[in-house]
């Protein structure tokens, strides 16, 4: 297991930048598998109510 | 109760704040630094911890809004590439103005001034105009092809009056518009200077500038400006993060709710009329520059109680104008069958 703390500031920054990238991935691949199956049904309610 | 040492409470306020400052992003591709490092701020986090968990959120929700934006055709790279290369001359100018500014004791006075003044006058200035455009962008939403010619009747007489100066290289952007290169980088040379010159990430200068000055219809304007945002975001978040300024249990769960509320927005601009949404976009820059006005006026008099009034009209704007999207993409839906398509992308 990589120490971060032990890295130097400039690796620990990538690190940081990397994660926040890795996370909005991980949320945009799983907000829209969620969206693909919610929207449609969803737009229904909404033209039907 | 708390999780991952955050307590449950403040979990769901960042949440849901996150997904209404996400439908702005989305939506007009600003808003993310104007709303979230004051909300900080008035949390009680330290100065460099807001502006650089501020900063590295803003960076994660334009990643997710500009993915978005490229799914729907909306995003224009080589337009955003110059932008790039433009705005970090203009920024580095506009640095160089605010020191030459602080060495003569003028620096807050001026910015501050130009800052409510600008805002301001957009605002005003894309309200009117949207409020008497009586042809072209009126009709429906704006979702057709990206790559499709544009109406010439949308595009602004300035942006036609820049457009005729043919002075080569000329370059085609999306929508099929001829434009000097020189003219692109002259655009975004003179954002990045306000930009670099207010200290801010500057959307909302550099998002009207694209569709008054250059003619870039509005979604590809916002799409372009939130791909040029991932990577001043990326920089700024980098640059904080080595100081120890990116708190990872603030960004997270502020993420977990503009990813929502970034697909929201950037959807949205796939069904709202396009006339609509620059009128939002002018109603927000107004209530946000009461709001820097009421901030301006707070630290000239000392008086802390015109900071907390002037967060609490950003909220309170932010929250109605993301408001009025979400009413707005649910009336559309309900009135143009073939918005369904859009939204379900």
């Amino acid at each position: 297991m990589i120490d971060v703390a032990s890295l130097s500031p400039t690796v620990q920054a990538i690190v940081l930048v990397g994660v926040v990238l890795l996370e909005a991935i991980v949320l945009y691949v799983g907000y829209g598998a969620i969206s693909s199956a919610v929207t449609k049904p969803l737009i229904d309610a909404i033209q039907n109510a | 109760m708390e999780i991952l040492g955050i307590a449950l409470t403040t979990l769901v306020l960042f949440v849901g704040f996150g997904l209404m400052v996400g439908v702005l992003f989305g939506f007009f591709g600003m808003g993310g630094s104007f709303l979230v490092t004051p909300a900080l701020l008035v949390m009680g986090y330290p100065a460099s911890v807001a502006v650089g968990s501020g900063m590295a959120f803003v960076f994660g929700t334009a990643v997710i809004a500009t993915l978005k934006h490229h799914d729907l055709g909306q995003v224009d790279y080589k337009l955003g590439g110059l932008m790039i290369a433009g705005t970090t001359a203009g920024i580095e100018v506009g640095k160089e103005i605010v020191l030459h500014l602080e060495s003569i004791g003028l620096a807050s006075g001026v910015i501050g001034v130009t800052y409510v003044l600008l805002l301001g006058g957009v605002g005003v200035f894309v309200t009117y105009n949207a409020l008497n455009s009586d042809g072209g962008d009126s009709g429906g939403g704006h979702h057709d092809g990206a790559d499709q010619e544009i109406d010439p009747d949308a595009i602004p007489d300035i942006a036609k009056k820049i457009q005729s100066y043919h002075v080569p290289p000329m370059m085609t952007i999306r929508g099929g518009i001829q434009v000097s290169l020189w003219m692109v980088l002259a655009v975004a040379f003179a954002t990045g200077l306000l930009s670099g010159f207010l200290g801010v990430g500057g959307g909302f200068i550099r998002m009207p500038a694209m569709f008054y000055l250059i003619g870039v219809p509005v979604p590809i304007a916002v799409g372009t400006d939130l791909f040029e945002i991932v990577f001043s975001g990326g920089l700024g978040s980098f640059l904080y993060a080595q100081g120890g300024g990116v708190d990872l249990s603030i960004v997270a769960p502020l993420l977990a709710g503009s990813a929502l509320g970034a697909r929201i927005g950037s959807a949205a601009t796939g069904i709202v009329d396009e006339g609509e949404i620059k009128i939002y976009f002018g109603l927000m820059l107004l209530g946000g520059s009461v709001a820097v006005a009421f901030r301006q006026l707070g630290d000239y008099l000392g008086m802390d109680v015109l900071n907390t009034v002037s967060f609490a009209l950003i909220l309170l704007s932010a929250f109605l104008v993301s408001g009025a999207v979400v009413y707005s993409s649910v009336v559309a839906l309900r009135q143009e069958p073939d918005a369904t398509a859009v939204a379900a992308d």
